[in-house]
């Protein structure tokens, strides 16, 4: 059976984009803004490094809700909640410009689109009345997967495993 | 043979554009190989799919954190926070500790709760991860795990996404619409207008439901369901949150505010997540969580 030319181009094509998707390890973005790689597939277990938003981490395995990843150039692993990264582009990469990402059409950095503070200032200025003021103080309270852990132990609370 | 030429033709075209964006351009291929649709319906076509594959589909957690700085700051202007330090470390030791349990258990910016100065029996939770509970729905927990159960529930609404169901669809179709056109650049006068527009309407919408319509009874079940998981996860007894409940029907006004109107009532909720306790053991206090709960509540 011969093929044509045009045939041979899409049998190429297909193959091509068949060899990018098998040699490509799997990347997610983180798409919260402090985000903790933890020890275990737990938010209570220690965390061993952060992440910064939009940062992008290879993916080693999924466990439930959780996804193990490693940082870019580096040996430092661990586990992230998978609500918590997202296969879309999140930020632009140093140097990137964004007339170039609009050029390669289809993506979209996720990073301050939408309703963001920009949004929020115009919305202050038109309620006045909303207490932003109570929903920064309460922003503050952050309690650390330390205090968590002793706090379960203090109650004689035995976590499911 | 035109089909396959129009393919490859369209694949060299397409070079790393997003999968959706081939698949249309493909379909669109076909479409007029094959008589189907014109060359301008096709065109049109591509178009539409190319727009679709830039936009969002959904609110990233930035939006959802900047809706529910919003919400809860429009809640917060009518309910006055209470201002006792000691309470509110309390609560987001529990709170935040129950939602390290839940299937979200890390929002963009975090989980964080408050409580109200009302007398009212009523709790918020707004997209992004903040809680208010009111005093009067406080006083319905005479222990850890009856407050855990009223925490768990709210935190069961931000994870199963309730308020921003409560967003109207044209309002996040007009979202949408700015950012898919606006993707690559700052948001000018009109985009910022139209963006802010579809904000306050989307607050608007899920005050509303917070305050006065509530949410369906169907999602009111499913988040106590996802409550008792939470609880039975973090090592809490579920059978708070029926003991909360009887609590509640004692001291619910039947015609009054909040949760009367907003919730099915406690007695329909008992029946509800009934099932879910068979396996659950008996109340029984325990001594350091019992002393750390009376401290925090004293005064309430």
């Amino acid at each position: 059976m011969k093929h044509s030319g045009q045939e041979i181009i899409l049998i190429a094509l297909i193959a091509a984009v068949s060899c990018v998707a098998v040699a490509a390890p799997r990347t997610l973005n983180v798409q919260v803004r402090e985000a903790c790689i933890r020890a275990a597939p737990s938010a209570l277990s220690a965390p061993v490094a952060t992440a910064s938003y939009g940062e992008t981490l290879s993916v080693l395995e999924e466990q439930g809700a959780w996804i193990k990843v490693r940082k870019a150039d580096s040996d430092i692993c661990g586990w992230m909640p998978k609500t918590s990264l997202t296969p879309k582009k999140v930020k632009l990469s140093a140097g990137e410009q964004d007339a170039k990402v609009s050029a390669s059409g289809g993506e979209l950095a996720l990073a301050g689109k939408g309703f963001n503070s920009q949004v929020e200032a115009e919305f202050k200025a038109k309620n006045a009345k909303a207490n932003f003021a109570a929903v920064d103080a309460m922003e503050k309270i952050r309690i650390s997967a330390q205090s968590m852990q002793k706090f379960l132990k203090d109650g004689g609370l035995t976590p499911q495993q | 043979m035109i089909m396959l030429s129009g393919i490859a033709a369209i694949c060299m075209f397409a070079g790393g554009c997003a999968m959706l964006d081939v698949a249309t351009q493909v379909g669109s291929a076909v479409g007029v190989a094959t008589g189907a649709i014109t060359p301008d319906q096709a065109e049109s076509l591509q178009k539409t799919g190319g727009a679709v594959s830039k936009a969002l589909e959904r609110f990233t957690p930035e939006n959802e954190y900047y809706i529910g700085r919003a919400v809860t700051a429009t809640i917060l202007a009518d309910y006055r926070v209470l201002a006792n330090a000691a309470l509110n470390e309390y609560l987001n030791m529990v709170g935040q500790t129950l939602a390290a349990f839940s299937d979200k258990p890390e929002t963009f910016a975090g989980y964080h709760f408050t409580a109200a100065d009302s007398d009212e029996i009523n709790a918020f939770a707004a997209p992004g991860g903040f809680v208010v509970v009111t005093k009067g729905l406080l006083r319905c927990c005479r222990n850890e795990d009856a407050l855990a159960a009223v925490l768990a529930h709210e935190v069961a609404h931000i994870q199963l996404e309730h308020g921003i169901q409560a967003i109207k669809k044209s309002r996040t179709t007009t979202a949408f619409a700015v950012l898919g056109a606006e993707a690559v650049k700052n948001f000018g006068g009109q985009e910022l207008a139209d963006l802010t527009e579809a904000f306050e309407g989307s607050i608007s919408d899920i005050v509303s439901t917070l305050v006065n319509s509530g949410y369906s009874r169907k999602q009111e079940y499913e988040a106590d369901r996802t409550a008792v998981v939470i609880l039975k996860r973090a090592g809490y007894n579920p059978n708070g949150l029926r003991e909360m409940l009887e609590e509640m029907a004692k001291r619910l006004p039947p015609e009054g505010h909040g949760f009367a109107k907003t919730h099915p009532p406690p007695e329909l909720r008992i029946k509800e997540i009934a099932p879910l306790l068979s396996d659950a053991p008996p109340m029984a206090s325990h001594p350091g969580r019992q002393s750390r709960f009376s401290k925090a509540m004293a005064g309430i």
